[in-house]
């Protein structure tokens, strides 16, 4: 548990040195959300409409980006070797790495959105059910990432090959996600939603990091 | 099955079903397609549309089966480095693809007239379409690494995690409100005329029976393939 938390303040201190990647990974979100008002009209009942789902497809693809050198940048400098070969299991070195991740992506896409979400002019009882849904889904995706981030280490044409076999796999969070905010923004229940949210994630935190550890020894062999 | 694991044995085991499955594959078809199409009487509801049906059930039957048997296969080779089953599984995905792409053409195509749509974006429907795309990257992987064994195993790690997908798609008709059809087979019984029941076994037969054909044909091609590229070493060395 311990080297848990000592991996994790590895990779927030590379991130806080490397600030650019993740200040370029929420960047992105907000200059690709704020292109949709011109993309589809200005007109409130649009915007409103379908402000849940561009939210929640711009996070995907802006968590997508930062994906990339989930692994690679420790593959390169021959870091993740030694993680590897360390006395903790790789379960343990994945699991902290995905932390990390969403602590550096999803963390602060969550806290974006709410303000993007003026941007979309969506009803501000909507607020909380967003940040509650990404809250719940953003580590959902992280998790699925990892594996699939794993599974691509030197493969090559990542760069396509990385979307074609992570966004599969994330069209679930995506309706369940975009469900739960529209549900409540409509004044409706969405318990359920979000449950069925809670449970993509206790599904993903049991499978994904030994998945994505079974994948890296591979990779590294 | 571990005495499978020997390719050129596997290769005689398969030599003799062959032509068996052949023979039945033609005997299904010969007699399973006229009726379907023919013989078989109209819906009440759909009229002569219905026998598309006789295309769709056995092709979604066929996405989900050959899903189920790359999914067996990979994590038999993960597990025991069974190198016939992961190409067993490589020899699935192809064909499960091409089955789940029909399963979802002819459901358009009866979906236009019956639903007046050919699309619409339920539980049923959706996960089908993830099924193909899961097919597109286990390829896709594949085909991604300079090692090809490499390639091999991250492709079945994604085929194993991708079969999350299979109980939902099996499930999504009751456990939420859907515009697709409850299954036809259920604890409750069978829900079509028995009328219309031979030619669906029959189609399913057919169906089944193709699908060992050409999963045998392309094994034995990689069996060769294999073969071709050591000899090929040999004499380079």
């Amino acid at each position: 548990m311990k080297s848990f938390f000592i991996l994790i303040g590895r990779d927030l201190r590379l991130s806080i040195r490397h600030r650019a990647d993740t200040i370029m990974v929420a960047g992105f979100f907000a200059i690709t959300v704020i292109l949709f008002p011109f993309g589809i009209g200005p007109e409130p009942g649009v915007l409103e409409r379908v402000g849940a789902g561009i939210l929640w497809v711009t996070a995907l693809l802006a968590s997508l980006l930062s994906l990339d050198h989930l692994f690679s940048d420790d593959e390169q400098d021959g870091a993740l070797d030694l993680l590897l070969t360390a006395p903790v299991a790789p379960t343990t070195v994945v699991a902290a790495k995905i932390t990390a991740h969403w602590l550096t992506t999803g963390l602060p896409l969550t806290l974006l959105a709410p303000i993007l979400g003026v941007a979309l002019q969506m009803p501000s009882e909507s607020t909380l059910p967003m940040i509650t849904a990404l809250l719940i889904g953003t580590p959902t995706l992280s998790l699925i990432g990892a594996v699939g981030a794993a599974l691509t280490l030197g493969a090559r044409r990542r760069g396509v090959l990385l979307p074609l076999v992570i966004l599969p796999l994330y069209i679930p969070i995506l309706i369940f996600g975009v469900g739960a905010i529209d549900t409540s923004g409509m004044g409706f229940d969405a318990n359920g939603l979000f449950a069925v949210l809670g449970g993509f994630l206790l599904m993903a935190a049991a499978l994904c990091p030994w998945a994505a550890a079974v994948a890296l020894r591979i990779a590294t062999e | 099955m571990h005495a499978f694991a020997n390719p050129t044995r596997f290769l005689k085991l398969a030599a003799v079903i062959q032509p068996w499955a052949i023979g039945l594959c033609i005997f299904c078809f010969a007699i399973g397609l006229p009726m379907a199409v023919v013989f078989s009487p109209p819906d009440y509801q759909q009229g002569e549309t219905v026998r598309i049906m006789y295309i769709h059930v056995p092709s979604a039957w066929m996405g989900l089966f050959a899903y189920g048997v790359m999914a067996a296969g990979s994590a038999s080779y993960l597990i025991w480095r069974h190198p016939v089953a992961n190409m067993i599984a490589k020899a699935s995905a192809p064909i499960g693809a091409m089955f789940t792409a029909l399963c979802l053409l002819t459901g358009m195509l009866w979906g236009e007239p019956m639903w007046g749509t050919p699309w619409v974006w339920d539980a049923r429907l959706t996960s089908m379409l993830v099924l193909f795309f899961l097919y597109l990257g286990y390829m896709a992987l594949g085909d991604a690494f300079d090692s090809p064994e490499q390639g091999d195993k991250a492709a079945a790690i994604l085929a194993l995690v991708g079969s999350v997908n299979l109980p939902i798609i099996k499930f999504s008709v009751d456990w939420w409100n859907s515009l697709h059809q409850p299954s036809i087979f259920s604890m409750a019984g069978v829900s079509v005329d028995s009328a219309m029941l031979p030619p669906l076994f029959l189609m399913v037969g057919a169906f089944q029976f193709y699908y060992v054909v050409v999963v045998l044909m392309r094994v034995r091609a990689q069996v060769l393939a294999a073969k071709v590229r050591a000899a090929r070493l040999m004499r380079a060395a």
